[in-house]
């Protein structure tokens, strides 16, 4: 049993690190574009089957592939900003909504029709497993794991010292203040942008191998896990946003375990995050450590 | 299939039917109220499963069927509408895709209840076939059979079908019509237009809000049970999350606040989505059935990107709030 504890905190872990990391992303688009967007799923998707193109069909290795993806995402990013979203700004909040779905459907599609609906996998050796007494965890696990102790600190630091990381913050807590120290609110958004895609990029190879194999909805079937982490973290903190991600992961996973009652059967966790977000909606929309503020 | 089949058309017709009472609930909600429901086809779900389960499981009568079917949305329509109605439109929007996606991770998985990823087929564990529509399909039979006369060799139980749903529709038009130009529908304006206002001059803003909800979960409850009879044996992949979003472009393809538009953007609808499907027409010919999907699901999302940004009032529509806020 405190083995299974052991192996749930792994697990949790390293599906809190993704949702934190795109988390991130999702909240500070949010935050500074004002866009609740419904197409990030996919932008998960893309970015995989960048991957999965240069490392399965053009054989490079996995570290450069997920590179190539990061700079795929960033770069649909900003090619969606620049093209649809920019130029439509001002439509109000339901119609970016659903111009969002839209283009989520667009995309979801268009990687159906070329990628085909069948499960794919990154070149990595899934039958192998890591014995580490406690805990067993795939090389997949293993490579997730690596990525997480190297991103998310950085993109902590990013954050906190730099000062478009600093500027960032700001302008996605309060706008016309942030415009006023002489912050060039414009500048910030595109650069959002290009962190929210690369951070979706890095996401999406981080969930392609963790689950093994992925057909085109694997952004779809995150998203609003996505959406949970940044309700919890609160709207526009990318901090919290990280922390929210490692709690919303942790707590899915621990809910499964036998020590709680015999523990939830695993194919309700979504089910469980979901109700999580609805009652955080409801009674602590300004998340787990935002201050009291008018939504 | 071609174009100069009738039985192509009855099929429409009946689809169409069916698209136009489930956007008709989000009507209600949206373009009526303001409510940004993106999870509206759970009230579909909800109810087709409510329906099969007390038909197939506990042998009830067909009409206690569809009775339950409507009593189970009106509940979700209040479990959901409870929390999420005091909500700001874009986090009603996350909440209710939310709820939505509960009820179908609960049907997928409830096996026990819903017969899991099979469908309705499997409403009586395994190895036993489960069906729920037979009275329906009676019921179809012997109005075909007067429909005989008159429609010769299409006097058909699926053209019943399509007169059936029809005439529901049109009955629910001429309802919210009426509705829409009570005091009543224009309290609802108001509070789609700006609702402290509404507030303001002593109105329950959440209660008319609740009642909004739940005439649209009723109304998406009929199409639900309608599909589910139309079908046959359904699965939670009948009521995928986008199918909400097939009711958002029927609105604003009509025109967002023009209720007589809502059949027509329907029927356009429709057209879009059966002709990908059944006719075979260049350029269809070049992808197969499977991609066909995938290519009609594309159209839909281009469609809806399009229509927003070049012509969010619709084909038919004057420019009114509604989207700008």
């Amino acid at each position: 049993m405190l083995q299974q504890l052991a192996q749930l905190t792994i697990n949790g872990l390293i599906t809190g690190t993704i949702l934190g990391l795109t988390g991130v992303g999702l909240t500070l688009v949010f935050g500074i574009q004002r866009l609740a967007n419904f197409a990030y799923g996919e932008y998960l998707t893309t970015a995989a089957y960048i991957a999965f193109i240069a490392n399965v069909v053009f054989g490079l290795d996995l570290v450069s592939s997920a590179l190539l993806a990061m700079a795929g995402g960033a770069l649909l990013a900003l090619l969606l900003h620049f093209l649809v979203l920019k130029p439509l700004r001002g439509r109000g909040l339901v119609a970016m909504s659903l111009i969002t779905v839209g283009l989520g459907m667009m995309l979801r599609n268009v990687i159906f029709l070329v990628a085909g609906p069948q499960i794919r996998s990154l070149d990595i050796d899934q039958t192998r497993v890591f014995d580490l007494g406690l805990i067993r965890i795939s090389p997949g696990q293993a490579l997730a794991i690596g990525i997480a102790i190297v991103v998310a600190p950085a993109v902590a630091l990013f954050l906190s010292r730099t000062t478009i990381g600093k500027s960032m913050r700001a302008v996605a807590d309060n706008r016309d203040l942030a415009a006023v120290t002489g912050i060039d609110v414009e500048r910030i958004g595109t650069y959002v942008w290009l962190l929210a895609g690369a951070l979706a990029g890095i996401g999406g190879v981080m969930l392609a191998i963790v689950q093994g194999t992925f057909n085109p909805n694997l952004g779809t079937q995150i998203l609003f896990l996505i959406f949970t982490t940044i309700v919890l973290g609160g709207i526009g903190n990318a901090y919290g946003a990280l922390i929210g991600g490692v709690v919303l992961g942790l707590v899915m996973e621990l809910s499964t375990w036998e020590g709680f009652a015999g523990g939830l059967e695993p194919r309700f966790k979504s089910v469980l995050a979901f109700v999580v977000l609805i009652l955080l909606l409801l009674y602590r929309p300004q998340g787990l450590f935002g201050k009291e503020r008018v939504l | 299939m071609d174009i100069f089949n009738p039985v192509f058309w009855i099929f429409v017709a009946t689809t169409g039917g069916i698209y136009t009472i489930m956007a008709l609930g989000l009507y209600v909600q949206f373009s009526l109220a303001g409510l940004p429901n993106f999870g509206h086809v759970a009230f579909m779900a909800v109810a087709a499963y409510a329906m099969a389960i007390l038909v197939a499981r506990y042998g009830l009568p067909l009409p206690v069927g569809i009775l339950g079917g409507l009593v189970a949305a009106v509940i979700l329509a209040i479990l959901v509408g409870v929390p999420a109605l005091r909500l700001r439109a874009d986090y009603l929007a996350i909440a209710t895709v939310a709820g939505g996606e509960i009820v179908r991770y609960l049907a997928m998985n409830l096996q026990g209840l819903t017969g899991g990823p099979i469908g309705s087929i499997g409403l009586l564990g395994p190895g036993k076939i489960a069906t729920f529509n037979g009275s329906w399909q009676v019921f179809m039979g012997d109005i075909a059979f007067y429909l005989k006369p008159i429609f010769g060799k299409y006097g058909r139980p699926d053209t019943a079908m399509a007169i059936v749903v029809w005439v529901f529709a049109f009955a629910a038009i001429l309802v919210l019509w009426r509705m829409e130009r009570s005091p009543w529908g224009r309290v609802m304006q108001g509070i789609r237009e700006d609702d402290t206002a509404v507030a303001a001059i002593g109105k329950n803003v959440v209660g008319f809000k609740m009642q909004a909800l739940i005439i649209g979960a009723l109304l998406g409850a009929v199409s639900g049970m309608l599909l589910a009879l139309q079908i046959g044996v359904f699965s939670p992949d009948d009521y995928q999350p986008t199918i909400t979003f097939y009711a958002y472009l029927i609105i604003i393809l009509g025109g967002m606040n023009r209720i007589w538009s809502v059949p027509v953007g329907a029927i356009l609808f429709t057209l879009l989505y059966t002709g990908t499907r059944f006719l075979n027409v260049y350029p269809l010919t070049l992808f197969d059935s499977g991609e066909r999907a995938y290519l009609r699901l594309f159209l839909v999302g281009l469609l809806l990107v399009l229509f927003l940004a070049f012509r969010p009032q619709g084909i038919f529509g004057d420019r009114r709030q509604i989207l700008e806020k």
